[in-house]
């Protein structure tokens, strides 16, 4: 299988990107490896830890379960992404207050799990909150941080559609 | 939001203007890592770089005959294809052994596996390729002819005559035996009311860091030189391993140590791959890197607390805790582990069980024996959980048997908050300990007697709710008496070098190593207290042996206790020599001045006087102004180390409230409590989330978490969905309190945080647990984790 390769033409972070990849590369690795987006980490490879989520067409999916040949055509948003365009500013300061990260490694995936929840809009409570995160594993924090400054965010959001601001 | 109570106590020799002690500052690298701007090893790339991948020994115990390597050679992309005998010329083997723990022996171990592979997953042969991909490829083209060998895998028949010795040289499969008698242990056991035995297990877990161990080794021909990056808690002990096992010198290593993906004790230990992967980038001339997959990760990452302890306590009608006795069996793999050994966590044991209480007679054994398994070591609170579960579910149980309430049984037993300081019968001594006060402030927090009430109310719906306590206590801060004294080059004392930029600004410069505990704020906050700046012009660098003072890193809770009272010392020394300069400019007595958020002013009215910013100029660029025979000296370094008590000792109790289904033997955690002591508390947000996130990785060992071996020595579950790790969902919130009782062994009076959380939290849960089904005439759940399985077993449902 190794001989066999793709070409492929994807937005990565709303950029343009053409490249040739093996047909076996997964997403993670493609993004890890061909285009140095080091952001997204891998943990485990096969579809439990999560520390390799990213968002393929606006949805939350493991970079390690799919193949780059599969994004072809795709919009693929990482935690770079995320990060420059300010979609999640106020998540992110949010997980800085709360220090709902220790290690760090797991967090680029749980804050595009988080943003996943959050864009559903309302307040969710804590065990819906648990509930969204089953797939994304933290050795680090116990989670409540994590918990905690998701739901600060989910009411500091609600509050400002409240208010008639943007969310 | 919950914000982290933010009270600093009453700090009377660190109360310093504008001082950060007690404040929960946001820690320095916390942005960068929130939007994935980190730098782990495994981002390394490097020009020229390689890639390991290993074949390792799918047999327990198996002799190795012969390895065919030319089909993997021609493979596409490959560099090298290396055995075990060819590593052997470039790295020298070693053994884990300390002599303070006398007796305990182990075999030489190589980088990879000579003649026979011990347990499954040791590497066997090293393929180096382009990429990781291409490497592995190659790997399958390997052909090794095994001669399967018969494995001891179980650590009850070990020391059986019949049973294979696994290190022949050894004579027998016994690492390492301690044991203690004190007090009158029998006499004791005669004159009790009421005595309670039975036998604990301990399932063997292992760390599963989110980032597997990682590593990156570049040697450099020009100019002689390793520079190895790696996830590591030790930089300066890798150093000095990689220089003595390479035949180089400690100068011509650097260890560099960015960003960790979660160590937990996993990543303080030297690793045969990573010891290969070293020696490979030698002798290739080029940079080499090692990711462990997951798979590997827990078939080579130590494993931890595969404990069989048969344990007693006796105990008077009145309540009064008549003796202890242990018996704690342990199988640790093939080899001992370098260079912290496998015999510590049982000697922990020994030492730690009973040591909350008053009860002088104790009785332990403890053996240590080899296995054809993954090698067994530290991780996060070393032998404390399994010497917290024994102890409190014995004192849970005898209360039980005596009809007493389990906290009153632990207000009559607990050594008395001032009866220190003091010794515990198995010889540890203790500054200061605050039992009393911590049960007081955790019954009040939970409301105990309320949730009695509705533990009560729902039995009679037929819902199953159990309370469990666990009092602890915690190493922390060791000084030399933990390594040093063995013979391990494994430094205690830990150093900071703080200067003053040219702008006026401090860099600290530290031996102790983050790992996202929030050391880097910690030292941050204690150099800007003692100096006297805002901590927004504090930068701290850690984790690089040619850039940082020598230390021994971060585990065993030291980072805040030993590198943050270096830190603080380093500040204070730092602001002494700005001062110096300071009088010369202004004309003034040094003691008559301070320096407060960055500016020189008069001590006695905070009259500002001098900025940092001018001082800085004057000393660095026109030194030509200042008086003859001033020279600025604008940097300070200072090391410190324990020297008053071996270890610092915290302590504290957590509280575990559950429901248990007994028609699915299902687990609800409902709610969890801590209130910990770990003296000086420098931060507090930091601290909390140390403890919650321990306490957490302590619930995984007592309710999912078990590397399962059969009898062939086969690991049955290496994969995450197979081995259980606790996850969001099932997770409670946890409380946390604090009770400050600094050590006086240090200015700072801190402690340690990091392992508290996980040493309670087994054996409260299994408490809470036992509490739910015992009004069903249940077996008291004594072996972890806790499946649904076991517990409908303990109900005769299944």
């Amino acid at each position: 299988m190794n001989d066999h390769h793709c070409d492929i033409a994807l937005t990565v972070n709303g950029e343009p990107v053409s490249e040739r990849v093996e047909a076996r590369k997964t997403l993670v690795d493609f993004l890890r490896d061909d285009l140095a987006l080091t952001g997204t980490h891998i943990g485990c490879e096969h579809g439990f830890c999560g520390a390799c989520t990213v968002r393929v067409n606006g949805e939350i999916i493991r970079g390690c379960l799919m193949l780059a040949v599969q994004c072809d055509g795709a919009a693929v948003e990482t935690i770079e992404g995320l990060s420059d365009s300010g979609e999640i500013a106020d998540l992110q300061a949010a997980f800085e207050r709360r220090n709902a990260l220790q290690c760090g490694f797991c967090t680029p995936g749980v804050l595009a799990t988080a943003q996943d929840l959050l864009k559903r809009g309302g307040v969710p409570d804590r065990a819906t909150i648990r509930a969204h995160l089953s797939g994304n594993y933290c050795r680090c924090t116990g989670y409540h941080a994590i918990v905690d400054a998701i739901e600060s965010v989910a009411e500091a959001r609600a509050e400002g559609r409240a208010k008639g601001g943007s969310s | 939001m919950k914000i982290a109570e933010d009270n600093p106590p009453v700090l009377s020799a660190l109360d310093r203007p504008n001082s950060y002690i007690g404040r929960s500052v946001s820690r320095p690298n916390i942005k960068r890592l929130a939007q994935g701007r980190g730098q782990y090893v495994s981002d390394v790339m490097l020009p020229r770089m390689a890639h390991v991948a290993f074949v390792r020994s799918p047999h327990a115990h198996a002799r190795i005959k012969k390895i065919e390597t030319d089909a993997a050679r021609k493979s596409a992309g490959v560099i090298a294809v290396v055995t075990g005998a060819g590593l052997a010329k470039v790295i020298t083997p070693w053994v884990g052994v300390l002599t303070h723990l006398k007796g305990l022996k182990s075999a030489p171990q190589n980088a990879m596996a000579i003649d026979r592979a011990c347990w499954q997953g040791e590497a066997v042969c090293a393929v180096v390729a382009r990429t990781r991909a291409e490497a592995e490829d190659a790997c399958e083209l390997v052909e090794i002819d095994y001669e399967p060998l018969p494995a001891a895998t179980d650590m009850e028949t070990a020391l059986d005559p019949n049973t294979p010795v696994i290190q022949p040289s050894l004579g027998d499969n016994l690492c390492f035996e301690r044991k203690l008698d004190a007090g009158e242990v029998d006499k004791a056991f005669a004159e009790s009311d009421a005595i309670v035995e039975t036998t604990f297990i301990f399932g063997r877990h292992t760390g599963v860091t989110n980032e597997a161990r990682s590593i990156v080794a570049d040697w450099n021909p020009g100019d002689q030189r390793m520079t190895v990056y790696q996830g590591t808690q030790a930089p300066h002990m890798m150093q000095n391993l990689f220089a003595k096992h390479l035949g180089i010198a400690e100068h011509q290593v650097r260890v560099v140590t960015k960003d960790v993906g979660g160590s937990f004790g996993i990543k303080v230990h030297c690793y045969a791959d990573e010891m290969a992967t070293v020696a490979l980038a030698k002798l290739l001339k080029r940079p080499v890197k090692f990711v462990a997959d997951r798979i590997e990760s827990f078939v080579t990452d130590i494993h931890a607390r595969d404990h069989r302890i048969k344990a007693k306590i006796g105990v008077k009608k009145d309540g009064t805790i008549t003796a202890f006795e242990i018996d704690d069996l342990t199988g640790v793999g093939p080899y001992s582990m370098y260079p912290r050994t496998s015999g510590i966590e049982a000697n922990q044991i020994v030492g730690l069980v009973g040591g909350a209480y008053k009860c002088p007679n104790y009785r332990a054994q403890a053996r240590v024996v080899f296995q054809n398994k993954n090698v067994m070591c530290q991780y996060r609170a070393v032998g404390h959980p399994i010497a917290t579960a024994v102890t409190e579910a014995l004192v849970e149980m005898a209360a039980a048997k005596i009809g007493i309430d389990p906290l009153e049984i632990r207000r009559r037993n607990l050594v008395p908050d001032d009866g220190y300081p003091c010794a515990a019968p198995s010889g540890l001594k203790f500054e200061r300990l605050s039992h009393h006060e911590s049960l007081a402030h955790l019954d009040a927090m939970m409301n105990y007697a309320g949730l009695r009430a509705e533990q009560k109310k729902l039995r009679a719906h037929g819902i199953y709710r159990g309370i469990g306590f666990a009092s602890f206590i915690e190493v922390t801060n060791p000084s030399a008496a933990f390594y040093g004294v063995g013979g391990a080059k494994i430094t205690s004392q830990d150093g900071a070098t703080v200067k003053l930029d040219a702008q006026g600004s401090i860099i600290v410069q530290s031996g102790v190593t983050e790992q996202g505990q929030g050391a880097e704020s910690v030292l941050a906050q204690v150099v800007a207290s003692s100096f006297g700046i805002a901590i927004d012009r504090v930068r701290v660098i850690t984790g690089d042996t040619d850039n940082t003072p020598y230390g021994g890193g971060t585990w065993a809770s030291r980072a805040a206790g030993i590198g943050g009272e270096a830190a603080w010392q380093a500040g204070k020394a730092l602001r002494a020599n700005v001062l110096a300069v300071a009088a010369s400019i202004l004309q003034a007595k040094p003691d008559d001045l301070d320096i407060r958020s960055g500016i020189v002013v008069d001590k006695a009215n905070g009259t500002e006087r001098l900025p940092l910013e001018e001082l800085a100029r004057i000393a660095y660029f026109r030194p030509d102004t200042l008086p003859d025979g001033i020279q600025a000296e604008l940097i300070a370094t200072r090391h410190y180390v324990p020297r008053q008590w071996p270890f610092a000792f915290t302590n504290g109790v957590q509280a575990s409230y559950l429901e248990v289904d007994i028609d699915t033997g299902f687990v609800k955690l409902l709610k969890h409590w801590c209130v910990e002591d770990c003296g000086t508390v420098i931060n507090p947000q930091l601290v909390d989330e140390q403890i919650r996130g321990g306490i957490v990785q302590g619930i995984g060992g007592a309710l999912f978490e078990h590397c399962r071996y059969d009898e062939r020595g086969q690991l049955l579950n290496g994969n995450m969905a197979d081995y259980l790790v606790p996850m969001a969902a099932e997770m409670p919130d946890i409380e946390i309190g604090h009770v400050v009782t600094p050590t006086a062994d240090s200015e700072l009076g801190a402690k340690g945080a990091g392992e508290a959380g996980t040493a309670g939290a087994p054996g409260c849960v299994m408490n809470a647990i036992n509490d739910a089904l015992r009004p069903l005439g249940a077996k008291p759940l004594t072996d972890m984790p806790f499946t649904p399985d076991k517990i409908l077993r303990a109900l005769g449902k299944v």
